[in-house]
């Protein structure tokens, strides 16, 4: 199990402890860094033990900073450069960094790899934990990537990056909105995988256009790499063939919009959902918080609420406010609310750990067994 | 040589204090600056080297006109504000 969890929020990143005294376990606040910082990511790399986490400071940018002693002390490194945008280019998307969304450990066999997603929908890699990192033009100088639109922001970004546990060179990518992309090469050649998606908001003829799908957020087991979900703006979507092909998971309970998923490490049918009334409507159903499982695949959802607000709540659980740990056993779900909720028993009860943070950007657990 | 203060929000991110540098244009002064301290560069300008959107550099009491080729004359006897447009919540 993680006893720790890291929480990205819109004025600091707090750090959450689980303490055992007298047989009884309780979840502690341990600490706060960039107190009063937009914190937008955080990923404690399970790998090496060193901690990153990404700022977007209002008015001086895009930051990143490391933490080598598990985040008692964090230091500023490199952030993604987008590259001198050629005179008379057509595109409209500034080629600036606007924010880091995503970032990701390459695979167990790469030391060091970093993958990064950023808005306006540039990828980036880094060799060395941060200390450089490579625009992956293969992807950002392909025609169609002009196709790509923001949704919620003024510009496109990659908010999910999946690295194959089997093989880090097939890497896939969650764009909105902009759909999904697959390498298979470890970045060379990227190809969209969404045939089988469709999008409600767009005109009719312009359905399964890959570059109009906008997947909230994109996820994949990590023992059956061949299993990924997405909550997608107007519904969930699931591939069971390494995202060849998708189908629509119809009438999730309560509502089909969200934007957090999280599946279970191990099992492949087992996956977790926040939904909210509609994309015009961005709040619980009926002003109650609940999770939505699955156990079966998709063919049917369990709706969970214990210990969670059931009567005046308006919390909304961002695309990186759900996680789940390495046992599939614990989840923790932050809100836009600053409400924090863990669960130690795949979501059938969830205790409150705080009502006070700031807005949630993210969560994520860390490992026990993490160096540092 | 002209004067550049800085706000007090980068102060805290950089610990950066007032420094003097040769005039010239707004681009040469904030190279000159960028010398001192690399950072300074992406918490003044954008990746595309124009002024950050919610950043304003004042020179002699005037906002600077060009924010993109950052071509506003500096006087060696000028003083430079680099401070932070008001923004956010």
């Amino acid at each position: 199990m993680s006893d720790r969890v890291l929480v990205a929020t819109r004025k600091g990143l707090f750090d959450f402890r689980r303490v055992s005294a007298g047989g009884v376990s309780t979840w502690e606040h341990a600490g706060v860094s960039f107190v009063g910082e937009p914190v937008t990511i955080v990923l404690p790399d399970d790998r090496d033990g060193t901690i990153y986490a990404a700022l977007n400071l209002g008015h001086f940018g895009v930051k990143l900073h490391r933490s080598f002693d598990g985040g008692t002390s964090f230091e500023e490194i490199a952030v993604p450069r987008y590259p001198e945008k050629p005179a008379g280019s057509d595109d409209p998307t500034p080629w600036s960094l606007q924010q880091l969304w995503s970032l990701e450990p390459g695979g167990v066999d790469e030391p060091g790899v970093l993958w990064a997603g950023t808005i306006p929908g540039g990828l980036f890699r880094s060799p060395d934990r941060g200390e450089r990192w490579e625009l992956v033009t293969s992807l950002w100088e392909r025609p169609d990537r002009l196709e790509w639109t923001g949704g919620g922001y003024d510009h496109p970004g990659i908010h999910s990056i999946c690295v194959d546990p089997r093989d880090p060179r097939r890497v896939a990518i969650g764009v909105s909105i902009g759909g999904v992309w697959l390498t298979e090469d470890g970045g060379r050649t990227w190809e969209p995988r969404s045939k089988g998606m469709f999008a409600v908001y767009v005109p009719p003829d312009l359905r399964e256009t890959p570059n109009a799908q906008d997947p909230h957020r994109l996820i994949q087991c990590r023992a059956s790499p061949e299993v990924f979900w997405v909550q997608h703006h107007n519904g969930v979507f699931r591939s069971t063939d390494g995202a060849a092909t998708w189908v629509e998971i119809a009438d999730r309970p309560p509502s089909a919009f969200g934007f957090a998923a999280a599946t279970h490490p191990h099992d492949p049918d087992t996956a977790w959902f926040a939904p909210a009334v509609t994309d015009e409507c961005r709040v619980p159903v009926d002003g109650r918080v609940v999770v939505a499982r699955t156990r079966d695949g998709g063919r049917s959802f369990d709706v969970l609420r214990e210990g969670l607000p059931q009567s005046h709540a308006y919390d909304l659980v961002y695309r990186h406010g759900l996680a789940v740990d390495e046992t599939g056993d614990r989840l923790v779900m932050g809100s836009t609310t600053g409400s924090l909720w863990v669960s130690e028993d795949q979501g059938d009860s969830w205790e409150c750990v705080s009502t006070h943070l700031p807005p949630i950007d993210a969560v994520r657990f860390r490992s026990v067994g993490s160096p540092a | 040589m002209a004067n550049i203060q800085f706000t007090p929000s980068l102060r805290r991110h950089l610990g950066v204090s007032t420094i003097e540098v040769p005039g010239g244009t707004v681009r040469s002064v904030l190279d000159a600056l960028f010398e001192t301290d690399a950072r300074l560069r992406g918490y003044i300008l954008d990746d595309q080297g124009a002024l950050r959107k919610h950043v304003a550099v004042f020179v002699d009491g005037r906002r600077i006109a060009n924010r993109t080729d950052l071509s506003d004359r500096v006087r060696d006897a000028s003083e430079v504000y680099v401070l932070q447009a008001l923004s956010g919540g």
